[in-house]
């Protein structure tokens, strides 16, 4: 891949925003609708964290219902009114708080949360670059995010409730308004808030593939780059190509509710009354929806991946190994997601040849998954490890990814999907592969960042007793509930006491809930180092995990431009760690080669014909004065 | 406010006694609710085992967590003042992680023993068994990975620990290596897929023979209709502009098929006989499942879609072999239709073949008098001609 970096204009943007740091900005302009990518990624995790918290919330709410189906609670009427009567949650609000809890963590937490975030944060300073292509399109990607996130709210103020047809709103249910209470206003708000979320997703997608082609510094090739934002770029294409198709169903279903079309509707009756459709096909949505769905959970996966790679690199003070095979089976993942989503829909009754053909491809991602897990292993394999808070969500990461992931092999076997689709078993899977996986990447981000958005460092203590926590109890949430799935619970089911077969598990939901409460109440400790940590946290050095990428060439104080004067030039990979000869163990991405000669190997100069002269001298010059001693 | 100040807040504590002395009779967990709201004249019990006494639990906990930080904290102070290093945090992480290693592998044995013999029994199909076989090629394969992968994550975390002593190998890559756990995974996974695939190809690709057995399942909010054939051996066809208050399926009874058609409560199925379920849905998607035969398709409005399957063991047998003398195979909906989706079920009930023709003559035809009535058929008396369903099927 040949360097193409482009100088010139870097030059040019340079002269614009040398001295745009001395600007006098209102509180308005720096801190609400900033353009700068540093504020916006922290508008992004704060935005995301609060929907964290409320999605954290709501599944509390629907696991004590679960753990307690045949208890009432006086406290929930006096918190959720009408959605509570009696003191039990309705059936229907029910169906509301895990289809709500679904969407915001997927969409709104693991998309925007994530991607946004880190995005925003890392590709400028990681590739070396004053902003983002487009700020003021970046600032727009902010704002809609937060009014998808305000409408998609406001859903619970509705007379009839938010949406309650699944995260996946499969039509029939979604496209009539009479259905359910959760097909009325509030899917109506549901829909509107997700066109709004696609389109902040689509301006923020754009900006960060722009920035990584064209606003590389000097040097910054593309194999030059740090596999943090590799993933950060690759999610951003999937997110680009996969979006539009979502909003494309999501539009045609608002037809079908309003205008009479029929698109994803026939023959139907309900409550007794013939509805007009005729032609339409439900199954057509669901093609639509897991076209953008699947690769979704790469979305939500792949910088998760990145960070992962880059906060394990760093704390083992080893390169990552096998870098190329690390982007070449990011990209092998980014490709191969956009056609496995055939097996979400193996039991809906399309032909089953095409769920065959959809299995195959669905097995074979597996092989670059596990490229990548045998990597982080090898990557940890002799390395002289820090265990930081971040170190550990990384950790975390990888043996969540490995659980959850092998767990999808069973359910990209067509024929055993046909006994485990919807059931706990799919629950478990998808929350330890891309739930628990995904956050543990996006708080080891979060910890290792921490110093570079706010100046000051974390307290590590705390991130240790939140890290343990969270990891124990995400096994203890997640793990019984595969046995759920094989004895044949189905997934969203309000009381599954109600069948004697399945009340031998009430024990196992019991626990699961307390599992669940502990684990969100450490999130409560986390949030406390976190804001007390941006204020009275002990002050940050410029480099404090010493790292060899370029964001930490940053001053501590943020500007708006990220480096005073020049910005720094690239000479080598972002992973020389531990490199015999050299003097400490880490070598920056801005050191010259030609400042560590004793260090240098020859395949650092496969395309610098007079460098490797330089080392061959070096090492003639070398030989002789040991021959000389 | 400080956190210590807020803790020893005075508000803060007078707060946490009233909740703890007021709060419970309004906020604690009540049960057998419903016995109260239906005017009996006993008080609800009151179960003290509610939110403020887990409240109370977690703040003891708390209390425990903070005060071995403390300890540590005191102990890693000592440590400084007589001149050694404080606590190695990175020892400390690595030991945890080697504990927490074992302790894990011990809760996954654990829970594969206890909760793993909670799960479903051998199939009760033919197509199940084939299933069941695949499922456990896979858990073995899957979890010697998992097995070998997590002792290896955590083994090089406690073995590998940050030490001041030694530098990390620096090894940025081995073709050799890569290439091996490239091509392994890919030979493992092409051995799954082809398994799978033909299993696969098996059970979905049946065709329609003359002596499947045909009934249709049909899922509205929130019930499942069923519909079997008359002494003709053919289901009669549906529309669904014929839904009516009396005929809510839809039957068109312009067709002479329709005419026996029967309508059941209970699904009924022959052992070892094949079964072919037409499954439709009048309003929003349901799903067919029954587990125990590993069986699941969707219902789905304007998309007729079916299942076939052998059924091989009957209820009374598995009653037997799973000891339960009330156990009754089951068919749930598994795909979110409403707020009574999770009460949407149908007893399933295997029987021998005798028993089933003997449950088939006692069945009613779908045609029933008020039908007649609203299509202007001539009265079921002067229609009747005294047979029964005894013929009914494709036997």
């Amino acid at each position: 891949m040949s360097t193409s970096a482009v100088h010139d204009h870097e030059v040019a943007h340079h002269d614009d925003h040398g001295h745009e740091h001395h600007h006098d900005q209102s509180f308005l302009s720096k801190y609400v609708f900033s353009m700068d990518h540093k504020m916006i990624a922290k508008q992004f995790l704060i935005t995301g964290i609060t929907m964290a918290v409320i999605a954290m919330i709501l599944s509390i709410l629907f696991r004590i219902q679960l753990a307690y189906p045949d208890k009432t609670f006086p406290l929930l009427t006096t918190l959720l009114g009408r959605f509570a009567p009696n003191g039990r949650i309705s059936p229907d609000f029910y169906l509301a708080l895990v289809t709500i809890h679904g969407t915001i963590m997927v969409f709104f937490v693991l998309t925007a949360g994530l991607s946004g975030t880190f995005a925003n944060l890392l590709i400028p300073l990681q590739v070396g670059a004053r902003d983002m292509a487009s700020p003021f399109m970046n600032m727009l990607s902010y704002w809609f995010f937060f009014l998808a996130s305000v409408i998609m709210l406001s859903s619970f103020f509705v007379q009839k409730g938010p949406a309650s047809g699944g995260w996946t709103i499969y039509p029939p249910l979604s496209a009539l308004p009479k259905a359910m209470p959760g097909s009325a206003e509030g899917m109506t708000l549901w829909l509107v808030s997700m066109v709004l979320f696609v389109a902040s997703s689509l301006m923020g997608g754009i900006n960060y593939v722009s920035t990584v082609l064209n606003m590389r510094t000097k040097g910054m090739d593309l194999w030059k780059m740090p596999l943090t934002i590799w993933a950060l770029f690759l999610t951003a294409i999937l997110g680009i190509l996969a979006f539009p198709v979502l909003v494309a169903g999501v539009v045609l279903l608002i037809f079908d509710r309003s205008v009479g079309t029929s698109f994803y509707l026939s023959d139907i009756v309900l409550n007794g009354v013939q509805q007009p459709f005729e032609g339409g096909s439900p199954i057509l949505f669901q093609h639509l929806f897991w076209f953008l769905g699947h690769p979704e959970v790469y979305i939500v996966i792949m910088p998760a991946m990145g960070i992962s790679s880059e906060v394990m690199s760093v704390n083992s003070r080893k390169p990552i190994f096998g870098y190329h095979a690390m982007v070449y089976s990011l990209i092998g993942i980014t490709v191969l997601s956009f056609i496995v989503w055939g097996h979400h829909m193996f039991v809906t009754g399309m032909n089953p040849f095409l769920g065959g053909v959809f299995m195959i491809t669905t097995l074979i991602i597996a092989v670059p998954s596990a490229v990548k897990t045998f990597n982080w292993l090898a990557t940890l394999w002799r390395g002289n490890i820090r265990f930081t808070p971040a170190m550990l969500f990384a950790i975390g990461m990888v043996s969540f990814f490995i659980s959850g992931g092998l767990t999808g092999i069973f359910l990209g076997n067509a024929a055993l999907d046909i006994n485990l689709h919807d059931t706990y078993f799919v629950v478990a899977h998808f929350h330890l592969v891309m739930g628990s996986a995904a956050i543990f990447g996006m708080l080891a981000g979060v910890y290792h960042w921490f110093p570079k958005m706010f100046g000051r460092m974390m307290d590590e203590k705390l991130g240790y007793l939140h890290f343990w926590l969270t990891f124990i109890c995400a096994y203890l949430v997640f793990f019984p509930m595969h046995f759920m799935g094989l004895d044949g619970v189905p997934r969203r089911y309000y009381a599954f006491t109600e069948f004697a077969s399945m009340s031998k598990w009430l024990t196992i939901n019991t626990f699961v809930t307390w599992a669940a409460i502990i684990a969100a109440l450490s999130q409560f400790g986390f949030l406390y180092n976190f804001f007390v940590s941006m204020f009275k946290g002990e002050k940050a050095t410029q480099n404090p995990w010493e790292s060899n990428t370029l964001e930490w060439t940053t001053p501590v104080e943020h500007l708006h431009g990220n480096w005073p004067g020049e910005i720094p030039t690239v000479y080598r990979w972002p992973y020389d760690y531990s490199k015999p000869g050299a003097e400490e163990d880490y070598i920056p991405q801005t050191v010259p080669y030609s400042q560590t000669m004793s260090s240098n190997l020859p395949h650092d100069f496969e395309d610098n014909p007079a460098g490797l002269e330089a080392l061959n001298k070096y090492a003639s010059t070398l030989k002789a004065n040991e021959q000389v001693k | 406010m400080g956190f210590r100040k807020l803790i020893n807040s005075k508000k803060l504590l007078s707060f946490f006694a009233a909740f703890m002395l007021l709060g419970t009779n309004l906020l604690m967990a009540q049960t057998e609710a419903g016995g109260a709201a239906a005017g009996q004249a006993e008080a609800p019990k009151v179960d003290w085992t509610g939110v403020a006494y887990y409240v109370l639990i977690f703040f003891l906990i708390c209390l425990g967590v903070a005060i071995v930080g403390k300890i540590l904290k005191v102990y890693d102070l000592t440590l400084k003042m007589q001149g050694k290093k404080g606590l190695n945090w990175n020892t400390v992480m690595a030991t945890i992680c080697i504990v927490f290693l074992v302790a894990g592998l011990y809760g996954a044995y654990w829970s594969f023993t206890e909760q793993g013999s909670m799960t479903l029994p051998e199939a009760a199909s033919e197509h199940g068994v084939k299933i069941d076989e695949m499922f456990t090629v896979t858990t073995i394969l899957t979890m010697i990975v998992f097995f070998i992968t997590q002792i290896l994550l955590f083994t090089f975390l406690f073995r590998y620990r940050h030490s001041d002593k030694r530098r990390a190998h620096f090894l940025p890559h081995n073709n050799t290596i890569e290439k091996v756990w490239t091509i392994i995974p890919a030979i493992v996974l092409t051995i799954l897929v082809v398994f799978g695939f033909f299993t696969w190809q098996k059970i979905m690709n049946s065709e329609n023979l003359k002596e499947d057995i045909n009934i249709d399942v049909t899922g509205h909010q929130f019930a499942w209709e069923l519909r079997y054939p008359g002494k003709d051996g053919v289901l009669g066809p549906k529309d669904y502009t014929l839904v009516t208050g009396t005929n809510n399926l839809g039957v068109n009874f312009k067709k002479k098929a329709s005419f026996d058609d029967l309508r059941v409560d209970t699904m009924y199925i022959p052992v070892n006989k094949s079964i072919r379920l037409n499954i439709l849905a009048q309003d929003v998607i349901h799903s067919v499942y029954m587990p125990y035969f590993r069986v699941q398709l969707n219902a789905v409005p304007g998309l007729p879609t079916f299942f076939k399957f052998v059924p091989t063991i009957t209820t009374a047998q598995m009653r037997s072999k799973l000891d339960d003398p009330k156990f009754e195979y089951t068919l749930y909906c598994n795909k979110i239709c409403g707020g009574s989706h999770y009460n949407m079920q149908k007893v399933v009930r295997v029987v021998t073949e005798a028993e089933y023709q003997t449950w088939l003559s006692r069945q009613k035809p779908y045609l029933n008098d008020a039908l007649r009535k609203e299509l202007h058929f001539a009265s079921a008396n002067e229609q009747s001609n005294g047979s029964t369903n005894r013929l009914a099927l494709n036997n």
